[in-house]
């Protein structure tokens, strides 16, 4: 129990994906703009990792491993999240037409987002179970979410700003990205992870 | 042989088994589209000028389905508007027909120029260079910025005034946004009389840059019966709201800044 809460908040908070190990930056640049897609694009990367960590794993452990081809890792990750997400864009596309507006070109973009793609890979080095890997995949999503939301957050006041005009637009979007960053690496050493 | 072998078919039978189960999902969650958007799509101009304010006519014809305006078109005007009420079972929208209109009568004749203009035939260009060649900076400049965006071949230069062939115009509002000096204006097709004037300095300099400017003098304010006429920083506007076409004030106007043009119904 005390392992799975580790991996929980070492992954939201200490080793975050985007803000630590800075995997899955376009998406937290891109959409990142207005909290509500935030919110949604956060929602479908946590739903797609969390379910390409479970398959992921379960198809290392049972097809690739027995076999000896530990060497198709990537391109089978790629090919299974790929897949999942096409699946995620159709459901969201019956479901909440809104939502899958809202998302519109991020969503297939997952389909080639380092994060998910580095949770699965991470997954496996680790050397995690099946519920680690569900819990580390879940926790990373909520981390990508957390700091998307945070940062949509920042922008939206920065709107507002008086900005100089050399750091308009993406300028100023990378430095306030670095200082969330910077504020984040607070949590090294927390719990002794 | 099973080195290879087994990679190959472990890969491809992970690919087939996903095609499927996408294919089958896609089956199973499919999202009909809506009909009613491909019959209105193919009953708008395609003209994708954007006049009814959505990105082209395909965008249109979505907003039209998912319940926007059917009068916002104003290339197909009331002809469509009526068949778009048909459709969406609404009641059918008035629906005037507005088209652009160049307000300044700045030939080379009535102006006089400044200096000879040998840069980029672009209004904008020239309009950087002094406000233009014309001596009237509020004026025309006659290089056919506006010719060039109309989709509809409404908009003649001649002698260094764009005019508009106003049976042509669509009120798109394309030329509208291209004009540097802001001197087209949207008026109703059915108005018959305007000022064709923007200068808006005072009457004597605005007399001195060209020959037919509004100098503000007010005898057509006072003329016109409907009251329809005011005087806006030392320029006449008529308003067409008002306007009943009488003639009245083209009469009185000592330097023949009001025209009369060919509108229409």
């Amino acid at each position: 129990m005390k392992e799975i809460l580790l991996i929980a908040l070492g992954a939201i908070l200490v080793n975050n994906f985007v803000l630590s190990k800075f995997l899955g930056i376009c998406p937290f640049l891109g959409v990142s703009k207005k909290s509500s897609t935030a919110f949604g694009m956060g929602g479908a990367v946590i739903f797609v990792m969390t379910l390409s960590s479970a398959v992921t794993w379960t198809v290392y452990k049972f097809l690739l491993e027995p076999n000896g081809l530990d060497y198709l890792q990537t391109i089978v990750f790629i090919l299974v999240i790929a897949a999942l997400v096409q699946f995620v864009e159709i459901v969201l596309k019956r479901f909440i037409p809104a939502l899958f507006k809202a998302l519109g070109i991020y969503l297939p973009l997952i389909t080639t987002n380092c994060a998910v793609l580095g949770s699965a890979l991470l997954n496996i080095e680790s050397n995690y179970n099946l519920l680690h890997s569900v819990v580390f995949g879940l926790s990373a999503g909520v981390g990508f979410t957390l700091a998307l939301i945070l940062f949509s957050g920042i922008r939206e006041k920065l709107e507002f700003c008086d900005i100089p005009d050399a750091f308009q637009g993406l300028p100023i979007t990378f430095i306030a990205a670095a200082l969330v960053s910077v504020a984040f690496t607070g949590f090294k050493g927390l719990f002794g992870i | 042989m099973t080195e290879i072998g087994i990679p190959v078919i472990i890969v491809s039978g992970l690919g087939l088994l996903f095609g499927l189960l996408l294919s089958y999902a896609s089956k199973k969650f499919e999202v009909k589209p809506d009909e009613k958007i491909e019959i209105i799509r193919g009953l708008l101009p395609g003209a994708n000028c954007g006049a009814c304010g959505f990105t082209g006519c395909d965008l249109y014809a979505e907003a039209v389905a998912g319940g926007a305006g059917i009068n916002l078109c104003p290339v197909g005007g009331m002809d469509l508007a009526e068949k778009l009420a048909e459709i969406m079972g609404k009641e059918t929208a008035a629906c005037e027909k507005y088209i652009a209109r160049v307000m300044c009568k700045g030939t080379w004749d009535n102006v006089s120029i400044k200096y000879d203009y040998d840069g980029i035939v672009d209004c904008r260009a020239a309009a950087q260079m002094a406000g233009g060649p014309s001596s009237c900076i509020y004026g025309c400049e006659g290089m056919g910025s506006c010719k060039k965006v109309c989709l509809f071949g409404a908009i003649e230069v001649e002698n260094g005034l764009a005019r508009i062939i106003e049976e042509k115009c669509a009120g798109c509002g394309k030329c509208i946004a291209e004009c540097p000096k802001g001197i087209i204006k949207m008026v109703p097709a059915r108005s018959e009389y305007s000022v064709s004037c923007s200068n808006h300095e005072k009457g004597a300099v605005a007399r001195k840059n060209c020959k037919v400017a509004c100098i503000a003098c007010q005898r057509c304010v006072k003329e016109c019966p409907e009251n329809a006429i005011t005087i806006v920083d030392y320029c006449a506007v008529i308003d067409p709201g008002k306007c009943v076409n009488c003639g009245k004030c083209i009469l009185v106007c000592p330097t023949g800044a009001i025209s009369k043009y060919t509108g229409y119904q």
